[in-house]
């Protein structure tokens, strides 16, 4: 009998502003320890939290371009626990009142047949403000943790999903996605090593048709594989023990990549009552139109809609669109390209999926560390729309323009790959290849029409390649012809 | 010298009778004389005290000073001032130097005033007779059997046996003014709002609130000048223009109408402090005022309302001191857990942990609706009365508290006892408006009684000058503890 | 729902406070005291009545996103009861 998983997401996106959500010191990653742990992110006596604006215009970008309610009034929460990285016994999260409701998010599921793919819409529940705890470094300290809190106060947007994910793949599909949606409009960096984008999964599994069964939480999943491979061994777990009789018990666990097995949390063990209640340090945020409408003018187009009009009026293929969409980078380059040879949308496409990606993907730099501007890229895809070179100079113009840079029509120029368009000169080197070669001549008349290919090759040879061979076809049938 | 008022020892200062240093040595002496006896004070520092004078000496003879520089004031040990030990009456604090100044200490800074020294209060300000304080009980300077108040009961003992020429205090639910009309002085807790709690260490948050505490309400104006003001450290920090709180100090007080809640004059009131507070209304009759009977029938359940909020604030605001970062820590333990636990059970004291488990309690699954929320909703319906009430009056009067001073160790096993000391005061915290007390007579025992004056939102100006009026034509005020000799 | 003596173990635990059989018998005859006070609270009618988180109706004032706060390490650390390469130290965290 048939299992379905269901996944539901929590993500954690550390938004990218240049100061703490609630303090005024720096949330620069990689500093000595507790070096930006000011009063305020220690929980001393006495400091108190005053919300960053930054932090709060990037929860309302992160709505619009989900397409979400924004809450005109949310409000701060503290949720009660005691931990070491955790300085005021509380974290100042929002419970009730997010800043940010239901939306949805489309996404496109790859399937076993390569290179195909579903939609899938994906419906978010909430999103909302919190701040990060500190770090727990248990290495070397003989029995001790030490304590780091400069991560401490990092603005978080808590990104929760409804459980609308039926697969590892579709979980990962939905991640990358959110990944790619959080770059896309700069309120996150993405930096998955250094934990700026955090994944929980909430992993559950029923027969078809049943009612939710009991979900276990994988915490803390900083890698896409991970995701796959935790979700793919817990649901797996999950049957097995459904299959012998057992059942599941509500838990935190934790995946240990090395085994690649997941395992319930010690310290969570004991049931949790966070006692959340209003924050009296923090009155109600208030988020009015006007505040909306000046950031919804900050928002970038967004990878759907530039899909739809490059299949709409660029006529690609969604798959093209879908690959020069998966970065704002990439999207941009192609887009500058594109300027500077209009209506060459399809030949854009094939070079940026492939020579330009396959040098990249060589010398393993993204599309911001493209040593060929687009202007330069633009320049030869112009060229060989316009006939000047063929496509076999203009890969030699683009080996150049990558390695030493330059102009691409000087190259052309200098290094002579212009295709050769002179129709006279053309003619009078296949009258020599015919009066040179009376035999082959005789054959091709006889009917032995292979035979052509042979005069094909003389004649790109007599012109150093540089013919346009269209044309050299043309000349040839003609004069062979008579 | 010590009966002096703020504006006479500004003269004082200003025409060089005395310098900063000499005044700021004459209280050290006399803390170092009477401190042992009254224990208002958890710490001094001459070195400190006495650095700061030097430095108001030069500003003072420069031009332009303020009303306040030079002058030796002492600071509830609740605010946190750079390099001094700042303990908030708790073991858990006992060796804490703080490193950053509050908003209220930089304000006195600011005008070159004096910290003279941390007063005594009550542990994290919980408590109502000062006997809750890790550094022992203060003496009331009017009957050393009995207590001061709290929690700010150290500065009232200070201001009242002149060990200081004024004191700050703070007022969660009436540890200001209840107090102040114990030790016979002028106290007040301005609208929530107007002081900054930035460096204030924290009890319940949305009831805090700082204010002064001296001889006089004149006094208290001018220490309000320099302690109100917004600070954008603190998200409750009210954006308002900065008024002069001394402005209406001499208004006559012709057609003030005074609004007298029944139930604060209900039973539970004791006749000496009753007797009292009619005198003195009969005296603001005299000055012009009218009286208006009113009710506040909601406020009866300020102290149930008072004791799950504050509470479940609290337990929250002090889970900070766990032993990691700074604050006392066990000296020994199995793991974590046990390092949490044996901590804080060591570095809190009695009715710091009883009201933590309250407030824990509340806010936990299955009780926070019948609890914490139905607190929330009625605290509304008290803030209501009072709105209300202000439609029919300026200013509303009554006692401070149920009775004079009690004596030491009279409630201090009885939580609840000790609580309904607070009967009169609460509500005004819960609302969030201005309250003060002022010396309004003495009790069949000798010690003092407190007449409270609850003011509109924003309106302290007018109490100030309603206090003030009843200082012109009283002597309450200026009278001092007999042992004393001044 | 009156408080039981499991309810104030439960309740120290929550708070992290370590407590004795015997303290607990005391803490819960002074708790169940003043939750005899709270009590009377609890019969009044509070529908449709909005709660009072704050004594002022006003909203929140933000910050502009500027560091403001500099490395004051070793000021802070200097009240720490444990310290090792600028870290604070505390018995071994299992997670
Ligand atoms: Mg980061
Ligand atoms: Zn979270």
């Amino acid at each position: 009998m048939q299992w379905e998983i269901v996944i539901g997401l929590e993500v954690h996106a550390q938004l990218s502003t240049s100061s703490k959500i609630f303090s005024g010191a720096s949330n620069a990653f990689g500093a000595e320890p507790n070096t930006q742990a000011s009063a305020v992110d220690l929980a001393l006596p006495g400091v108190l939290p005053v919300l960053n604006r930054g932090a709060v215009e990037r929860a309302i970008k992160f709505g619009l371009a989900v397409g979400a309610h924004i809450t005109p009034r949310s409000v701060f929460s503290r949720k009660n626990y005691f931990y070491p990285d955790l300085p005021k016994g509380y974290q100042i999260s929002q419970f009730d009142l997010p800043i940010i409701g239901q939306g949805s998010l489309t996404i496109q599921v790859p399937t076993t047949a390569a290179g195909q793919t579903y939609k899938k819409i994906v419906r978010l529940t909430r999103a909302h403000l919190e701040e990060d705890a500190g770090k727990s470094l248990h290495e070397d300290f003989q029995g001790m943790t030490g304590i780091d809190l400069n991560r401490a106060g990092t603005p978080l947007l808590e990104i929760v999903s409804e459980p609308d994910m039926r697969s590892a793949t579709e979980a990962v599909s939905y991640a990358k996605m959110l990944h790619t949606l959080v770059r896309w409009i700069g309120i996150c960096d993405g930096n998955m090593q250094e934990g700026s984008f955090r994944c929980d999964a909430n992993v559950s599994v029923r027969r078809p048709g049943a009612e939710l069964g009991t979900r276990r939480e994988i915490k803390n999943l900083n890698s896409f594989r991970f995701l796959q491979q935790a979700i793919e061994y817990e649901a797996q777990w999950q049957i097995d023990t459904l299959e012998n009789g057992g059942t599941i018990h509500q838990a935190t666990v934790l995946f240990d990549s090395d085994k690649g097995e997941t395992r319930a949390m010690r310290s969570k063990e004991d049931a949790h009552d966070y006692r959340y209640f209003p924050d009296p340090d923090l009155l109600p945020l208030a988020i009015d139109n006007e505040w909306i409408e000046q950031v919804r003018d900050t928002l970038p187009e967004l990878p759907l809609s530039k899909q739809a009009r490059y299949v709409a009026d660029l006529g690609l293929s969604s798959y093209d669109a879908d690959t020069l969409t998966s970065s704002r980078e990439m999207a941009d380059f192609f887009e500058a390209t594109l300027n500077e040879a209009p209506n060459e949308a399809k030949l854009c496409a094939n070079w940026l999926m492939g020579d330009v990606s396959a040098s990249l993907n060589r010398e393993d730099r993204d599309i911001t560390q493209c040593p060929i501007t687009p202007r330069q890229l633009g320049g030869v895809l112009k060229r060989i729309a316009d006939g000047t070179i063929s496509n076999a100079a203009a890969k030699e113009v683009f080996k150049l323009l990558w390695s030493e840079g330059g102009n691409p029509d000087a190259i052309i120029e200098t290094k002579g790959l212009k295709q050769m368009s002179d129709v006279g000169a053309m003619e009078a080197m296949v009258d020599e290849i015919i009066s040179a070669n009376p035999t082959q001549v005789a054959e091709y008349r006889s009917g032995k029409e292979k035979v052509f290919g042979y005069f094909v090759g003389l004649a790109m040879k007599a012109s150093k390649g540089k013919a346009n061979p269209a044309q050299m076809n043309e000349i040839l049938k003609r004069k062979l012809a008579d | 010298m010590f009966k002096s008022s703020l504006l006479q020892l500004g003269a004082a200062l200003r025409s060089k009778k005395i310098s900063s240093v000499e005044l700021t040595q004459l209280y050290l002496d006399r803390i170092a004389e009477h401190n042992s006896k009254l224990n208002a004070y958890i710490t001094v520092n001459e070195e400190m005290s006495l650095m700061q004078a030097r430095a108001a000496d030069v500003q003072l003879a420069q031009s332009t000073t303020h009303a306040l520089t030079g002058i030796p004031i002492a600071q509830k040990d609740i605010f946190c001032a750079k390099d001094w030990r700042t303990t908030c009456g708790s073991k858990m604090l006992s060796n804490f130097i703080a490193p950053y100044d509050a908003h209220v200490i930089e304000q006195f800074n600011r005008v070159g005033a004096i910290n003279l020294g941390k007063t005594n209060m009550d542990e994290f300000a919980m408590g109502s007779s000062n006997e809750t304080s890790y550094f022992g009980t203060v003496k009331n300077p009017w009957n050393l059997d009995a207590v001061p108040g709290g929690s700010s009961g150290g500065s009232a003992a200070a201001v009242s046996a002149s060990l200081c020429a004024a004191a700050t205090g703070t007022d969660t639910g009436g540890s200001i003014r209840q107090p102040a009309a114990l030790c016979g002085i002028s106290g007040m807790k301005p609208t929530y709002g107007v002081v900054s709690r930035y460096g204030m260490i924290a009890f319940a948050s949305s009831l805090d609130q700082a204010g002064p505490m001296a001889h006089s309400a004149e006094d208290l104006a001018l220490l309000l000048n320099v302690m109100a003001g917004f600070d954008e450290r603190d998200s409750t920090s009210l954006q308002r223009e900065t008024e002069d709180y001394t402005r209406d100090l001499n208004k006559p007080l012709i057609g003030l109408r005074i609004g007298l809640p029944k139930e604060f004059f209900a039973e539970g009131l004791s006749n000496d402090v009753a007797q009292a507070i009619e005198a003195s209304i009969s005296e603001y009759k005299k000055l012009g005022a009218s009286v208006v009977d009113i009710s506040l029938p909601s406020s009866r359940l300020s102290i149930p309302v008072y004791y799950v909020l504050a509470p479940a604030e609290a337990s929250s605001n002090l889970s900070r001191y766990d032993g990691v970062r700074y604050g006392y820590r066990a000296p020994e333990y199995t793991n974590l857990a046990d390092m949490y636990q044996k901590s804080r059970a060591q570095g809190f004291g009695e009715e710091v942990k009883r009201r933590i488990m309250i407030g824990a309690y509340v806010l936990s699954h299955g009780y926070y609706d019948a609890y914490y929320l139905q607190a929330q909703k009625i605290r509304r319906l008290i803030a209501q009365d009072f709105v209300e009430a202000f439609k029919q009056c300026d200013v509303i009067m009554g006692p401070t508290t149920p009775t004079t001073a009690f004596n030491l160790g009279e409630k201090k096993d009885t939580p609840v006892q000790m609580y309904l000391s607070d009967i009169y005061t609460i509500a005004v915290n819960l609302a969030g408006l201005p309250g003060m007390s002022i010396p309004a007579g003495f009790g069949g025992n000798g010690l003092p009684i407190g007449l409270q004056i609850i003011g509109n939102y924003f309106d302290e100006a007018r109490m100030l000058n309603v206090a003030h009026q009843y200082q012109q034509v009283t002597d309450w005020h200026t009278r001092t503890p007999q042992y004393l000799k001044v | 729902m009156s408080l039981s003596i499991n309810d104030v173990f439960k309740v120290a635990q929550l708070a992290r406070l370590e407590m004795t059989e015997q303290a607990a018998q005391t803490a819960h005859v002074q708790l169940l005291n003043i939750f005899g006070l709270i009590a009377e609270m609890q019969a009044v009618d509070t529908s449709g009545i909005e709660p009072m988180s704050h004594a002022q109706d006003i909203t929140q004032r933000l910050r502009e996103d500027v560091i403001t706060e500099h490395n004051q390490r070793e000021i802070f650390q200097a009240a720490a009861p444990h310290i090792k390469k600028g870290l604070y130290l505390v018995p071994q965290v299992i997670e």
